[in-house]
């Protein structure tokens, strides 16, 4: 699949749209979209009023064409969102291609088409085989080439056991050997469900688009009546309103604007998603990210870079630093966990001390062991050791050395400031501590003060200790944090925030993740989880980017924006239209009125026409603010609420005045009127 | 506007502004039924003997089905009573006049019309109706629609702030009678309609009246039981000088925005509004429960930003409006009735106009700002009393009492419809403008969604389509346009009052439609009914649903309910709404007709 941002207007959706814009005409489907329905049966019955009408021709005609130009131009900008979606889906396509799988059935292999594999069979997959439906590894470790799905050229491993177990439909087997346990059910893959997604073939209207619709529907309801009762007051006062006239009025006071990019603003929020390989579930799941105000964030991975570094050396009383550092990075040399080898790199970096040979004849690595918890390096006589704190100090006390004072405090002032202390001893002489830090990721600070402008609340969830999280949750900037968390603890807590009426967004990977993934209004798993991850949150990040849950709120919050602002603009422009259109129907029979003509318009019938052609050409002109969303930036909401009332509210006041007198001395120039 | 009419204007609205604040707290006391008052050793006696008589536990919370349904009961029992009244009056006491029973048609117009708050009368007072009946029949329900009304927008507000209710339900199968505690169950309960009824009247209305009604006597007003005074005037010819028990009626006419007035001629009358101070006085009253509300708002949704918020919309909305149509009867516009030979300089015609203003219809000792400032009011509020003929105010000038009723009064409004009228605004005013910030909207806290937008937009719809709908069918009937003064744009402008005026339960006449016709009454009693009723129950389950909703707590990207963004988001969303339902009609009514009379055209 291509995640190369696709041009707004590109021929191969734009052609094609344009058909759909005609196929969308079926009664059938337009009677779901109330505005638009009302909007068609107006210009029918205009078009049926030039064959009953005996003078202006032109003027009716031309008034028709504008109105089902309306129609065409609404149906039009779904048209063309639902193409960016196929676009996607095509590519997707490609990877479903029917694949051969080899099923194993009681330890014999058999080889059968991937579309007859049942949920809970076994299947086999080497390198080079396209794994035939979403399963689980049971057995084996292979790396996967996931490039359909995520678009992320390197493989990634997939092992049985631990997090990193589900395997999806589509991907590829690059090396070794795995045997997966299909979980899937039938055309009810990721794939199946990703493809349905960016087609918007399950496309639901979410809780939002539904008040809005309602809004919207009440509002055509009110100003059929506005329109129907002006025919008797007009029979009173001696004026005969034609049918023509009256539909003009009518659809120019009903909100076409917002009423025909309706649709296009929800699926073009749903297309931004999956362009940053996030693929949501529902439609709802993307609005309720636009809610969420609290969100859980996993320390590492998403806060800290994955692993803690090495950062001072600490040297006990009568030692030297260097000393510390040498025995430190002999200690460490053959420790081949990140803590180990930044160890080295510290050591390095700061005393230029290289690492030595680690085939020295002599050296005989102890290496870590849950019983002793400590590691090190016996070498030409000497016994070096590090570990943790309480670990090394019954070693050396049982050893009968002395644990300095100076020392414990070292280690007490490292776990104050959210580090991990290491003691180092050689034999049973303390050399002193090694101070292991979590690197906070640079500018997520700067993200989460955005975030808190937004109003929502971070809370940074780890397996530390409270000292160490708090140390490390002031650093990053977070607004809480919960140490020693257990997957209990969270979904504990995301049922307490939402007592409290929060909601709440959270991420996860692993099996013991579900429950809180489930519980979460937004449940982000990442795609390197497990299935059961994957199955309960109501989105999967293709990247496994934690970080991305900002982003799905961003575009949770913008398609909401987006849907408000134009809703505002398209209410907001009926001010204008009433000035073109009432005095243009009441000229005739009262000139007096002329005054109310504030715009100047040519004519009655050019007033009429300016105001239907701009109330067409607006819709045209808004697709790709539908498409795109309304700028987004992370201010307060009052602050986002004055600067959209001013640029939709005031602008969507004032701009009709401009367009539609444009639209009326184009059109009189042109003597269309 | 004189320098005097400023001032007359700056001290109204300071007035106003005081009494906010302290009318708002004595409200939260009255609408707690434990809540206390200074008067509580006077009423509570009674209060409770009212329980004990009704048969209601004032502490026993309902939900919003039974609030309603006791409230619809209520009115329907009060109707039939006046209605009795009414009929039977020619028997009945306290009738020096011998008055007969009404027809009908005006006894169901009559007592619909008092029932639900709206004091639209088809008839004349004096000529019509006994002591009895305005006293029993008429001053009953001033007092408890009023009370009904500050029920219906206090359970809305309760459903609004964030209160929940324990309920200790007996279980069924508990036969040692003590509670089981497992069926504690939560309810989303608004009050109890019985204890806000009650305490309405007996702590808010009735004191009030009491002092009222002492000041206004004090300023000539009458409180007899006198038949009509027989006199012969100046000029030799007889006069019938109408008399009663008027100072009892008209404190509650005001305080509680009913509007009936005891003569005809309503607060124009010089028994009914003796003075330029009764004047001031009548007008603070109408605004007065109107404007304290909204800081009962404040208090009870724990925002009293918001509470300000609200009325500071609503105090904008009235001074413009208030401005504009003093400006217009002012005349300070120069009108060109030119003769037809109009070679002449300007007339003496024209010169008096610029200086006294539009003085028809109008008292001396009002003048044009006292009436123009008195027309908003009434129908700023849903009060309808009038002091000066609305017929005969300029266009522009009559067109801004309808506009304010079109808008479903909600420039403070009638005492409690004014404030639930605009709480339905705010929830649109949010849904559309709170989608803006990137979430679902909520309404302190509580999420707007499709059940919420559906009902607001329901009451919207009913007042749209009862008065158009309305109109539109009288207007090209005969029955409809038979009972005309005036022909023209005017005679639009005429009817199109009388169906905005019932259904927004105003009940002020534009005068010069004769409405004591079957038809009339019929169509304008049913006017009325769906204006309080059909605006009446979406509003209370609007104030059920939002009962039930768990509230957001407020935090940076909660939408704000307060300060100058939000007041102007309000502000623009009653008049965009109000302008875009109604500006055809209007145009083909006081519009067309302010430019016809601008070029000599008169009606």
């Amino acid at each position: 699949m291509s995640h190369k941002p696709t041009p707004l207007f590109d021929a191969s959706i734009l052609v094609p749209a344009i058909g759909g814009a005609f196929q969308k005409l079926d009664p059938r489907l337009m009677v779901k979209n109330p505005v638009m329905f009302v909007t068609l049966v107006g210009a029918v019955l205009t078009t049926v009023s030039i064959f009953t009408a005996r003078t202006d021709y032109g003027f009716i005609i031309q008034l028709s064409l504008w109105l089902w130009f309306t129609v065409l131009f609404a149906n039009f900008a779904e048209a063309v969102a639902e193409g960016r979606g196929k676009a996607q889906a095509d590519s997707l396509r490609k990877a479903r291609k029917d694949t051969m799988a080899r099923r194993l059935h009681n330890s014999a292999e058999s080889s059968v088409p991937a579309s007859a594999l049942e949920k809970g069979d076994l299947v086999v997959c080497e390198a080079g085989d396209v794994i035939p439906a979403d399963g689980e590894v049971i057995e084996g470790i292979a790396s996967v080439d996931e490039a359909s799905i995520t678009g992320e050229s390197a493989p990634v491993i997939r092992e049985s056991g631990g997090d990193r177990s589900a395997v999806t439909g589509g991907t590829r087997v690059i090396s070794d050997r795995i045997v997966v346990r299909i979980t899937s059910e039938k055309g009810n893959t990721f794939l199946d469900r990703m493809i349905a997604m960016v087609e918007g073939a399950k496309r639901q209207k979410t809780p939002n688009e539904i008040a809005l619709t309602i809004l919207l529907s009440a509002m055509t309801l009110i100003f059929l009546l506005v329109t129907i009762t002006l025919k008797p007051f007009g029979i009173y006062s001696g004026i005969t309103f034609s049918t023509p006239v009256l539909v003009a009025l009518l659809v120019c006071l009903i909100p076409t604007t917002i009423g025909g990019l309706l649709s296009a603003i929800g699926i073009s929020g749903i297309d931004r998603l999956i362009r940053r390989n996030v693929m949501a579930t529902s439609g709802r799941a993307v609005e309720a990210a636009g809610d969420i105000d609290v969100l859980l964030l996993d320390k590492t991975g998403t806060i800290t870079i994955g692993n803690r570094m090495a950062s001072d050396f600490r040297p006990a009383n009568g030692v030297t630093e260097h000393q510390l550092a040498d025995a430190a990075q002999l200690a460490s040399l053959a420790d081949e966990t990140p803590e180990g080898r930044s160890i080295v790199v510290l050591a390095k970096e700061k005393f230029n001390i290289r690492g030595r040979e680690l085939a020295h004849p002599h050296a005989i690595f102890v290496p870590f062991t849950a019983q002793t918890r400590m590691s090190g390096v016996d070498l030409d006589g000497r016994s070096i050791r590090k570990g943790a704190a309480d670990s090394m100090k019954s070693h050396i006390e049982g050893q009968g050395g002395t644990y300095p004072a100076e020392v414990a405090k070292a280690v007490e002032a490292a776990s104050r400031a959210g580090r991990t202390p290491l003691i180092v001893a050689e034999g049973c002489k303390v050399l002193g501590v090694v101070e292991l830090k979590d690197v906070v990721k640079g500018g997520i600070k700067d993200r989460f003060a955005r975030l808190r402008k937004m109003g929502i609340k971070t809370v940074m969830i780890t397996g530390d200790n409270p000292m160490t999280a708090a140390a490390i949750a002031a650093e990053a900037g977070v607004d809480d944090f919960m140490a020693q968390a257990t997957p209990e603890d969270k979904l504990q807590r995301i049922r307490a925030e939402q007592a409290e009426g929060h909601l709440v967004a959270m991420t996860g990977d692993g099996t013991n993740d579900a429950p809180a993934l489930a519980q979460a209004d937004v449940g982000v798993a990442m795609n390197t989880g497990t299935q059961a991850a994957r199955e309960a949150g109501n989105m999967v990040d293709l990247d496994s980017n934690p970080t991305k849950l900002i982003e799905i709120v961003e575009i949770g919050k913008q398609l909401l924006m987006t849907r408000g602002s134009l809703t505002t603009f398209s209410i907001a422009n009926d001010i204008a239209k009433y000035f073109a259109i009432i005095p243009a129907m009441l000229m005739a029979t009262f000139p007096v009125i002329a005054p109310l003509n504030v715009m100047g318009l040519a004519s009655p019938q050019s007033a009429i026409l300016s105001a239907v052609i701009f109330n067409a050409l607006i819709i045209i002109a808004l697709i790709p603010l539908a498409l795109k969303g309304v700028t987004y930036k992370p201010m307060g909401a009052a602050a986002v609420l004055h600067r959209n009332l001013l640029v939709y509210g005031l602008g969507g006041v004032l701009v009709p005045f401009v367009g539609i007198k444009a639209i009326d001395v184009l059109i009189t120039t042109l003597h269309l009127a | 506007m004189h320098a005097t009419d400023w001032l007359q204007f700056a001290l109204f609205l300071g007035a106003l502004t005081l009494i906010t604040k302290p009318l708002g707290l004595y409200l939260l006391q009255v609408l707690d039924p434990a809540g206390r008052t200074w008067l509580d050793p006077v009423l509570k006696p009674l209060e409770k003997l009212t329980y004990k008589l009704l048969g209601v536990d004032p502490r026993r919370e309902q939900d919003w089905k039974q609030y309603t349904c006791a409230m619809l009961a209520f009115s329907l029992a009060g109707v039939v009573f006046t209605y009795a009244i009414l009929r039977l009056q020619g028997v009945l006491p306290f009738n020096p006049q011998g008055l007969p029973g009404l027809s009908h048609h005006l006894a169901f117009n009559t007592a619909v019309s008092f029932m639900t708050n709206t004091n639209w009368q088809s008839y004349g007072g004096e000529s019509t109706v006994s002591y009895f009946s305005q006293m029993v029949g008429l001053t009953f329900h001033n007092f408890t629609s009023a009370a009904a009304g500050i029920g219906i927008a206090a359970a809305l507000v309760r459903g609004i702030s964030n209160r929940k209710t324990n309920f200790q339900v007996r279980s069924p199968n508990a036969h040692d009678g003590s509670p089981n505690p497992t069926n504690l169950e939560v309810r989303f309960t608004l009050g109890n309609f019985w204890a806000d009824l009650v305490r309405c009247t007996y702590y808010l209305l009735l004191p009030i009246c009491v002092v009222f009604a002492i000041f206004l006597v004090s300023q000539g007003m009458i409180q007899n039981f006198d038949p009509y005074t027989k006199v012969k005037t100046l000029e030799g010819a007889e006069q019938v000088i109408a008399q009663g028990p008027m100072a009892s009626q008209i404190p509650i006419k005001m305080l509680g925005t009913n509007g009936g007035g005891f003569m005809n001629a309503n607060a124009a009358h010089p028994f009914e509004n003796p003075t330029p101070l009764s004047n001031f006085f009548q007008m603070l009253a109408i605004l007065a429960i109107g404007s304290g509300l909204t800081y009962y708002l404040g208090r009870m949704v724990k925002n009293q930003a918001h509470g300000w918020a609200v009325w500071a919309a609503m105090m904008v909305l009235f001074v413009g409006a208030a401005v504009t149509c003093a400006h217009f009867e002012a005349g300070e516009r120069v009108f060109q009735l030119v003769p037809e030979t109009a070679t002449t300089e300007p007339t003496s015609l024209e010169t008096r106009f610029t200086l006294d203003g539009n003085m028809e219809g109008k008292e001396t000792r009002f003048g044009t700002f006292g009436s123009s400032l008195f027309a908003t009011v009434t129908t700023a509020a849903s009060c309808g009393a009038v002091n000066a003929m609305h017929d005969s105010f300029t266009p522009i000038g009559g067109l801004v009492p309808l506009f304010l009723m079109q808008l479903g009064e909600v420039v403070i409004g009638g005492v409690g419809a004014g404030l639930y009228g605009m709480l339905v605004f705010v929830v649109l005013a949010v849904f559309i403008a709170g989608l803006m910030v990137g979430r679902t909207p909520e309404y302190l806290g509580k999420k707007i969604q499709a059940k919420e937008v559906k009902l607001a937009m329901l009451s919207l719809l009913v007042l749209t389509a009862s008065i158009l709908g309305f109109t539109a069918w009288a207007c090209v009937s005969d029955w409809g346009v038979v009972g005309l003064n005036n022909a023209g744009p005017h005679g639009l402008s005429e009817m199109l009052y009388a169906y905005s005026s019932t259904t927004g339960n105003n009940g002020s006449a534009f005068a010069g439609l004769t409405a004591n016709t079957p038809w009339y009454n019929t169509t304008l009693g049913f006017a009325m009914l769906i204006g309080r009723f059909l605006m009446i129950v979406p509003v209370m389950a609007l104030a059920g649903s939002f009962a039930a909703k768990q509230a957001a707590p407020a935090g940076p990207g909660t939408f704000p309910v307060h300060g100058a963004t939000f007041t102007i988001l309000l502000i623009g969303t009653v008049l965009l709404i109000g302008a875009l339902n109604f500006l055809p009609a209007l145009a083909l009514g006081p519009i067309v007709e302010h430019f016809l009379m601008g070029k000599g055209g008169l009606f």
